[in-house]
């Protein structure tokens, strides 16, 4: 039924499970070869997304964590720049902001930038049914 | 199979939906499951197998990014979505289940995602079908996103729903973890709970240890005379290791008796008694949290690696190494990522932009980087974190924590209130 292909020696991943491989991979690629702008730059894209389990969607957040929509891209810059020297105090975006590159750190807060502010979708938790 | 020939004009009905959403056809539709079907889907469709975070944020990202030019088919057997992460608390008493238990509507509505209540029973990645109790569906690109397949092979007195009535696994939040709760409560003050943890890997790192501190926090304030066994697979506490020992010994002192290498080997469900090859416990309240391995779903696609029972999939777009077309997202992806939420949110999002690309004739992105969290709360109000991001690593070809991420020094009432956003945010981006 399958069509096996040939299996890539990943393995490794298996063996790294906690979490601690330290090493540093420095990339010298360009994420914005293709295409400059953070709008259409799928890397951005989706690197941008990953934030917004903390910062919602497009960065408008609906609780205390800061709304990144339509943030200053200078703001947004220094504010990332700070983090990753640890001038400025944070809990979390220290660790964060460490593992993101200064041309990603760039297109991200023109990306940021680029977002519409606006008031989330609305979400109410519901009572958990009876099983059937 | 003879099922499927016992059909009603009803389920007939039903099958050629879905056989024509496949085709992307639209004469056919019911229109409470398609509301986005008004248009036609030049690029496709692609169904998700699982309503979980992984799949419920594939299926959105799908639609976004394509403009809705993609159709997308959520399969999925619950009603509601109910969140494992901050479920601990319901234990502890300071959440109710009712506050983590969500509808699908909005995700549905907000992004013309077709939704079918329904439960696999087979998928034929020749045929690019999958076959459900009520019909079948056919897909030019699957995603299946299970979460953990809950492995009781080696635990069968524990494998039925009676059992686990009275001996909870609470590890997909649920029924069970109300059961659980109500169990704690109904303990006379000097009881012993017992929790068993599996050797890694195993769905939220951290939660074990997390569900430790929550029923500590309970009884260290209502059955002050109460005891917690843990009998720990592993060698040592799997993640947070510094900062649980300390809130143990400094908070939940003479609470917790810790035992590492102590793997369940048998169990007595009627009298609540685990053997292990050291000792053997009896429990008031017994939570025995099982092996896991890659979900139903997968393994009836032939997924599975024959040495581990979890799914290697390609970092640049989630397929499958074994079997073209199709996705693995989550928990089931190869053990060399946190089974988190937030990780099956960032996995999913690589997926979906991935499949966006390929779909539209293009490459996809090549150096895909993403952020990971857990927050874990060891009582009612504070909590502490491990935050990395990972980044493709083209050699290796895996993804690789980069340096710079870490712990919180200590867990604090600020992380609690972060925690609780990073909740409520998460929760909307995956279900509005
Ligand atoms: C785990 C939750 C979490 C994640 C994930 C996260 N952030 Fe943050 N972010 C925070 C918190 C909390 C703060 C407030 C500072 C602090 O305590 O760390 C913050 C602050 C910020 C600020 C400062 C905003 C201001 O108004 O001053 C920026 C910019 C930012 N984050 C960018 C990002 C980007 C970009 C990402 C994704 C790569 C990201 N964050 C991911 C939690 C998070």
């Amino acid at each position: 039924m399958t069509q096996s292909q040939p299996i890539a020696a990943s393995r490794s991943s298996y063996f790294s499970y906690f979490g601690f491989i330290l090493l540093c991979f420095l990339s010298t690629a360009s994420y914005a070869d293709k295409d400059a702008s953070s709008s259409n730059n799928i890397h951005i894209r989706s690197l941008a997304a990953s934030c917004a389990a903390c910062h919602g969607t497009n960065g408008n957040s609906r609780s205390i964590t800061p709304v990144l929509a339509g943030l200053d891209a200078g703001y947004f810059a220094t504010q990332m720049h700070a983090f990753k020297k640890g001038s400025r105090e944070s809990t979390v975006m220290h660790h964060h902001a460490t593992g993101i590159n200064d041309e990603e750190i760039s297109l991200l807060a023109e990306y940021f930038s680029q977002q519409k502010r606006a008031t989330p979708f609305p979400l109410t938790p519901q009572t958990l049914r009876e099983k059937p | 199979m003879s099922k499927r020939n016992q059909k009603t004009p009803a389920m007939f009905n039903r099958r050629r939906f879905i056989q024509a959403v496949g085709l992307g056809a639209s004469s056919l539709l019911l229109p409470h499951q398609v509301l986005a079907m008004g248009k036609k889907h030049p690029l496709g469709h692609v169904v998700v197998i699982g309503g979980g975070y992984a799949g419920t944020t594939a299926a959105k990202y799908i639609r976004m990014w394509s403009a809705q030019n993609i159709a997308v088919t959520v399969i999925e057997q619950s009603p509601q979505f109910t969140s494992c992460p901050l479920s601990n608390l319901v234990l502890g008493g300071s959440k109710s289940i009712n506050d983590l238990t969500f509808g699908y509507d909005a995700v549905q509505k907000n992004h013309g995602v077709n939704w079918v209540q329904d439960t696999v029973t087979a998928i034929n990645p020749e045929a690019k079908k999958v076959t459900m109790k009520r019909g079948e569906i056919s897909y030019d690109r699957l995603i299946i996103a299970p979460g953990v397949d809950l492995n009781y092979d080696t635990l069968p007195d524990l494998q039925s729903e009676a059992a686990q009535a009275q001996i909870p696994h609470a590890w997909k939040a649920g029924w069970q973890t109300v059961t659980l709760r109500k169990q704690l409560e109904a303990m006379p003050d000097g009881g012993v709970f017992l929790i068993t943890i599996p050797m890694v890997p195993y769905r939220c790192p951290p939660g074990p240890y997390e569900r430790i501190c929550q029923v500590a926090s309970y009884f260290k304030a209502h059955k002050p005379k109460s005891k917690i066994v843990v009998l720990d697979a592993n060698p040592n506490i799997v993640s947070k290791r510094g900062l649980f020992s300390k809130v143990w010994q400094n908070e939940y002192k003479g609470i917790i008796d810790y035992k590492p290498d102590n793997a369940i080997v048998e169990i007595d469900v009627a009298n609540k008694t685990v053997t292990t090859d050291f000792e053997k416990v009896k429990a008031d309240v017994l939570n025995v949290i099982p092996p896991q391995r890659a979900g139903k779903p997968t393994q009836m696609a032939d997924l599975l690696e024959p040495d581990y029972p979890w799914c290697e999939v390609d970092f640049l777009t989630y397929e499958s190494k074994r079997v073209p077309n199709v996705h693995v997202i989550g928990d089931s992806v190869s053990a060399g990522l946190p089974k988190s939420a937030h990780m099956a949110t960032s996995q999913a999002r690589v997926c979906a932009s991935a499949i966006v690309e390929v779909m539209h004739g293009r490459q996809p992105d090549q150096h895909p980087v993403f952020a990971n969290t857990c927050y874990s709360f060891v009582d009612d109000e504070r909590a502490m974190h491990v935050a990395k991001v990972y980044r493709y690593d083209p050699k290796k070809q895996v993804m690789v924590a980069t340096e710079g991420g870490g712990l919180s020094a200590a867990p604090s009432a600020q992380e609690g209130k972060y925690a609780n956003a990073w909740a409520t945010n998460i929760w909307s981006d995956v279900l509005t």
